[in-house]
């Protein structure tokens, strides 16, 4: 049964719809593999098992009738970000205690009604807060890669950390994430898994808890591009119960895989050679141009100048509506309630018991950056930052560039409980410095496994696209997969 | 700028986060220190720039002004930590 979790999404759905194995079957040799690996890798914080196989059984039953969904008899695991109907949805956060929603997110319905198997809620770093999956009420996830010759655990980053983890360590057959500055790509890049954030609007929000609004959005992390295209077309929609999902139709993104990229013009922007990288990032990052040009790419030097404010403007915007939107857990309508002398005395100890450091140090700041006097200074001028970023991307696109090519990440994965980084907030965030910019703009950016450092750790690259073109970048991203090869972690749990 | 202990209890309160002296005084630490990250927007010339309001360039969607949803009053109080006849129920707060 170990072969069937070997398969990707792709040979899974062709060799169930020969009948080579049933929905049930697949289902079983995951639960097994979780069963296995979870004690070591920490992936899943709830395991919905008897779910699990009774979606799998009215799978193998609507393929019996003969109506197969897109992701049919599939096996995934769901971020804790997702609200899911009578399970388990917390947010990775105490203060979400015992919640479990009496309503499904959309884009979790949207994979059920594709024929999809939920096999549980994977951790994530508390309320999506976070860069290596640290800040998750449930402990640390586990990175499945370790360098060459050591044992030391390695975090998956985060926030999507476990996402990222079970699917590198095959414990479902891809998962939901989320994004708000960096949180599918940067975990994507340091487990060896690709993944993408599509463009502001092209998923629904609607069921999904709310970090910062106007900069989450919800994407697949899987093991190769197929995959991620694959996984990408069911949980895209158009829904009305978000007023900022687009009214454009969900594109064949499979299709897109093995088209041409001649004549593409990739822009390689000068600001992303940041001070301080390591060599390999650097060497990564001529392999991925050399590819590209090789498979008849044009690469163009490009320009955007705002890169450097991305991510101090993104920690002023992303805390400002995190702490407008954890507002709503006061221990009224659900999670933790702890009791005070009055009721402003029950919100304080609930919120100081129910949220994590990183959690209440971002609460904080947004309280502070929008009180009385300091708005303008702070908020108002980030979201001005903020339209000269967008305004650097866009004359970029005008020049005639289709996509970009960056390093994904400035290191390969770190150790878990690294002092230097728990010391210092700010070094933690600069983790996000190649990705952030991307939420800033709206725009889709993909990571894609492009090599190993010298420590047998992965590295990835990201191509960021023009707004509603996922297409481009899985066909690009294709390229580069094609060129780079898979990397899989050896097992050791 | 930056922030002292009087402010982070201040702001703590704004946010309704109970904060002992010793977690305030951490607290202004590092607030302090990603305060003085963000400080580099100041460099930025803004003048004449337009805030962003919207990630994409559309017309907020409006629905019809039409009752679409309702009559769950049990699925809205399930999961209270403490409700009586589909009402929250909270510490007193009128005298």
């Amino acid at each position: 049964m170990t072969d069937l979790i070997r398969l990707t999404i792709a040979e899974a759905r062709d060799e169930m719809k020969k009948g080579a194995f049933s929905s049930v079957e697949l289902t079983d040799a995951y639960l097994a593999a979780i069963e296995a690996a979870n004690p070591a890798i920490n992936a899943y914080v709830k395991v919905t098992a008897d779910k699990a196989r009774e979606m799998a059984k009215a799978s193998d039953a609507r393929r019996a009738g003969g109506t197969a969904g897109a992701l049919e008899g599939i096996p995934l695991g769901v971020k804790d970000l997702y609200a899911t109907e009578g399970v388990h949805t917390q947010a990775c956060s105490h203060v979400l205690d015992g919640f479990e929603p009496r309503y499904e997110s959309t884009v979790t319905a949207n994979l059920w009604a594709d024929g999809a198997v939920m096999l549980g809620k994977l951790n994530m770093d508390e309320f999506a807060m976070g860069s290596s999956n640290e800040t998750s009420y449930y402990g640390p996830v586990i990175n499945p890669w370790r360098a060459e010759g050591s044992n030391a655990n390695l975090v998956p980053g985060g926030s999507s950390g476990g996402s990222a983890a079970a699917v590198a360590a095959l414990m479902c057959a891809g998962a939901t994430a989320t994004d708000t500055g960096g949180s599918i790509r940067q975990p994507a890049a340091f487990t060896g898994t690709v993944g993408i954030k599509p463009t502001y609007g092209r998923c629904s929000r609607w069921g999904i808890a709310a970090f910062a609004s106007s900069l989450d959005q919800a994407g697949p992390i899987a093991r190769d591009v197929r995959d991620a295209a694959i996984l990408l077309g069911s949980m895209a929609s158009v829904d009305d119960k978000d007023t900022t999902s687009v009214d454009l139709p969900v594109p064949d993104y499979e299709a897109a895989l093995g088209g041409s990229v001649k004549g593409l013009k990739i822009g390689i922007p000068r600001e992303y050679r940041v001070e301080g990288m390591p060599a390999e990032i650097e060497a990564l990052w001529q392999q991925g141009i050399a590819w590209l040009r090789d498979a008849g790419a044009e690469i163009v030097d490009i320009e955007l100048p705002h890169t450097k404010y991305a991510l101090p403007a993104y920690y002023i915007v992303a805390p400002a509506e995190a702490s407008s939107n954890l507002a709503r857990y006061d221990g009224v309508r659900y999670g933790l309630r702890v009791p005070g002398k009055d009721i402003a005395d029950m919100y304080e100890k609930t919120r100081a018991e129910g949220f994590g450091q990183e959690v209440k140090r971002r609460i904080m700041i947004g309280t502070y950056v929008l009180s009385a006097g300091y708005y303008d200074a702070y908020y108002l001028r980030a979201q001005k930052v903020r339209t000269l970023i967008k305004r650097d991307f866009e004359l970029a696109f005008e020049a005639g560039v289709d996509a970009i090519l960056t390093p994904a990440t400035p290191s390969s994965a770190f150790a878990v409980g690294d002092e230097d980084l728990a010391s210092d907030p700010v070094k933690m965030y600069l983790n996000d410095i190649f990705t952030v910019t991307v939420n800033m703009a709206g725009l889709p950016g993909i990571a894609v496994p492009a090599g190993l450092d010298p420590k047998g750790l992965p590295l990835g690259l990201q191509l960021i696209g023009r707004p509603f073109e996922e297409e481009t970048l899985f066909k690009t991203a294709h390229v580069i997969e094609q060129a780079a090869g898979r990397f899989e972690p050896k097992r050791w749990w | 700028m930056s922030v002292d202990l009087a402010t982070v209890k201040r702001v703590a309160h704004l946010a309704r986060i109970a904060v002992t002296d010793e977690e305030a005084a951490r607290m202004e630490g590092e607030l302090n220190t990603i305060l003085g990250f963000v400080e580099h927007l100041s460099e930025v010339n803004v003048d004449g720039v337009e805030p962003m309001t919207s990630v994409t360039p559309m017309a907020m969607k409006k629905r019809a002004d039409v009752v679409t949803d309702g009559s769950k009053a049990e699925d809205i109080v399930a999961n209270a930590p403490e409700s009586t006849d589909n009402f929250f129920v909270v510490p007193k707060v009128v005298e």
